[in-house]
């Protein structure tokens, strides 16, 4: 009986030695003529534990880790290939708490199976949502998706069911289905993680949405800094068109939906809707004015639903296990699981699904362990770069799309960035304005202009020029970057100032250096 | 290989990589990162073929170049070194890495040491935020990247 071992090839794994681990397994497999193989599975998302090896054993999966490359020889001596026990041991992989804790229903797949085995896709329940779909009438898929109460996970949180019926609605000969796969902000890859780990979940999702929208084509835009996800992307689409998932007939319903992966070109602003169908147009990634919306206007003037990678992949265990399962997880409005991604200065960073509702303590300090340094929390970024910073005054604030509002703050892809005790939030606010600055598309006047003042005023503070003029500024600076920007870039960069200006008011007002030096 | 080629060849082989794919729907974009892997950058020589051939001005075919931080317009050292400077690696000492990554190679981001070694460039985000800092070197991810693997990987790159 040939046993088999994982060893994951994503992204986090590879930059932790994978590769390397995989070729001294094989190594060692070959020099003891034993009988096993090696599966290149996703990641489970328990980065502290990459490389994270797993044997399929009798008890199940057992898990190794991290392993480097120069463990690999103890783990045979030990008998790892039996499960047995060695240093690394980590017991089995789903009693790990970490991944006992989640309710994995998107990420249901990612990091059990070989990413690119239709075969395996299948037995872990796959395919099972399209096979309903293609059942369906177009009106009663696009019903189940808003009953479900699924919200887009990019993070504006628009129900994704009113999308797609304004695209079902639309009339137009021609309609798109656009994936947006341009995960920019820091402390965000769960996109990646499915792209990698379960792409066909993704494929599934799109080809729904297609079924449920009349939309023909699909593409998925992701981002030239994913190599590994472009690749096993564009793999998976060819192998999906192959077996007959793509295609004129999607599983020999007879209607017709395929795709293309395309790839960014470095500009953060693409991930804003608008802007990424232009630059999909071939155009610069100058963000459009609303309306028209997408749904009626989209990709080439079309009726086109733009969703991010999670909502869709979310889409084919709606439609397997129905709304209601779906909808009872959650809180409030907010229904259903969401990926969260810990990250940064964390003990125990990754991935983590589950529903609403869990605090932002709960989180950082009991999932995610605290800091890795050891030092005290100091202040979290939730949301990506365009997200609010907070204290630890603020942990009691359930993970809930209005309750992130209710307190100056949002969700947005759900990635939560952890820093110690030498942050300087200051030079945090500074950045957030900075990172604007370099990256607005320069259409509106609020953002392009407004960002560079922002830098040059956040200097000021810093040398103890007028600081208190200063702060006033930078606040009625960031009240008109809220208001008068066209998209999120210049209208949420207020989010990361702000918070830092009100939460950490001491980092604003420097030792007075420069008067005590005149 | 990321050398100065002849004009004239730039243009038959701009040509041919337009034809191949001009059939895309919003097509110029995969063209560029193609006309990039071609010559390592994106010659001049090229953008009027584009224009011409996709029916454009040169003016937009520029505009879209330089709009993106991904087109270059000269080839970069032998090997590209990115160094991420997003939140999350800020957070796990990036800035203090960067600092010592560029006074080991003697150059500042957007530079290519003398030698025509490596070119260092900053990127923000490769989605490595729980294994942070984070750096890439010629399509190779690396993790938890602190003092002693910056060096091996600057020496790697020297190489």
């Amino acid at each position: 009986m040939t046993i088999t071992i994982f060893v994951p090839r994503d992204a986090a794994a590879l930059a932790l030695g994978a590769d390397r681990v995989a070729t001294a397994i094989a190594r060692e497999i070959e020099t003891r003529g034993l009988d096993a193989r090696i599966v290149r599975n996703g990641s489970r998302g328990m980065h502290w534990l990459e490389p994270l090896v797993e044997v399929r054993t009798e008890k199940g999966r057992i898990a190794y880790g991290p392993v480097k490359p120069s463990d690999v020889p103890s783990l045979f001596e030990a008998g790892f290939l039996q499960g047995a026990d060695h240093p690394l041991c980590r017991g089995r992989t789903k009693e790990i708490p970490f991944l006992a804790r989640q309710t994995r229903l998107t990420f249901a797949r990612c990091g059990v199976t070989d990413p690119l085995s239709l075969e395996e896709y299948r037995h872990y329940q796959g395919m099972k949502g399209l096979e309903k779909a293609v059942t369906l009438q177009p009106a009663d898929i696009v019903q189940q998706v808003t009953d479900s109460g699924l919200r887009g996970r990019g993070g504006a949180g628009f129900p994704t069911g009113i999308k797609w019926k304004t695209v079902l609605e639309a009339p137009g000969a021609q309609k798109y289905i656009v994936c947006n796969a341009d995960e920019g902000d820091s402390g965000t890859f769960a996109d990646r993680m499915i792209m990698e780990g379960d792409p066909f979940v993704l494929i599934e999702g799109m080809a729904i949405a297609g079924l449920a929208t009349g939309a023909t084509k699909g593409f998925i835009y992701t981002r030239s800094e994913y190599p590994h996800a472009i690749e096993t992307m564009t793999a998976a689409v060819e192998i999906a068109r192959k077996a007959g998932i793509l295609g004129p007939s999607v599983l020999g319903s007879g209607k017709a939906f395929d795709m293309e992966v395309r790839v960014g070109a470095g500009a953060y602003v693409c991930g804003e809707e608008t802007a990424l169908l232009n630059s999909l147009e071939g155009k610069r990634g100058i963000v459009r004015a609303k309306p028209p919306l997408p749904a009626l206007q989209g990709f080439l003037g079309r009726p086109t639903v733009v969703n991010n990678v999670i909502s869709l992949a979310s889409v084919p265990v709606i439609m397997d296990r129905g709304a209601a399962f779906y909808r009872d997880f959650g809180m409030g409005r907010s229904r259903g699981t969401i990926p969260i991604q810990i990250a940064g200065n964390i003990r125990y960073g990754g991935l983590f699904e589950t529903a609403f509702g869990l605090t932002l303590g709960e989180i950082v300090d009991d999932i995610g362990g605290g800091t890795a340094s050891g030092r005290p929390v100091r202040a979290v970024q939730v949301g990506g770069p365009l997200g609010a910073y907070f204290p630890r005054a603020l942990f009691d604030t359930p993970f809930d799309y209005e309750a992130f509002a209710a307190r100056d703050g949002l969700i947005g892809h759900a990635g939560i960035t952890v820093f110690d005790d030498t942050v300087d939030m200051l030079k945090q606010a500074r950045f957030a304005m900075e990172f604007c600055a370099v990256e607005s598309c320069g259409k509106c006047t609020p953002c392009r202009i407004g960002s560079t003042r922002g830098v040059e005023t956040a200097d000021k503070i810093a040398q103890g020029i007028e600081p208190q003029k200063n702060r006033e500024l930078l606040a009625d600076l960031c009240n008109t970057m809220k208001f008068g920007s066209l998209c999120a870039l210049g209208g949420f960069t207020p989010y990361p100032v702000l918070s830092a200006m009100n939460h950490f008011p001491e980092d604003f007002s420097p030792a007075p250096i420069a008067e005590a030096a005149e | 290989m990321n050398v100065h080629v002849l004009g004239s060849d730039v243009e038959t082989r701009t040509l041919a990589i337009v034809g191949d794919l001009k059939g895309l729907e919003g097509p110029l974009l995969p063209i560029l990162h193609e006309i990039q892997a071609e010559f390592g950058y994106v010659p001049q020589e090229s953008l009027p073929v584009i224009a011409r051939e996709l029916n454009l001005s040169r003016a937009e075919v520029h505009g879209v170049v330089t709009f993106y931080h991904d087109y270059r317009d000269h080839p970069t050292g032998r090997h590209v070194l990115k160094l991420c400077r997003a939140e999350a690696c800020q957070s796990m000492g990036g800035d203090a890495l960067a600092e010592r990554v560029k006074a080991l190679l003697g150059i500042d981001f957007h530079q290519t040491t003398l030698d025509g070694a490596v070119t260092l460039e900053p990127v923000y985000c490769l989605g490595l935020c729980s294994c942070a800092p984070a750096a890439m070197l010629d399509g190779e991810v690396h993790g938890r990247v602190d003092a002693e693997l910056a060096r091996e990987l600057v020496a790697e790159a020297r190489r």
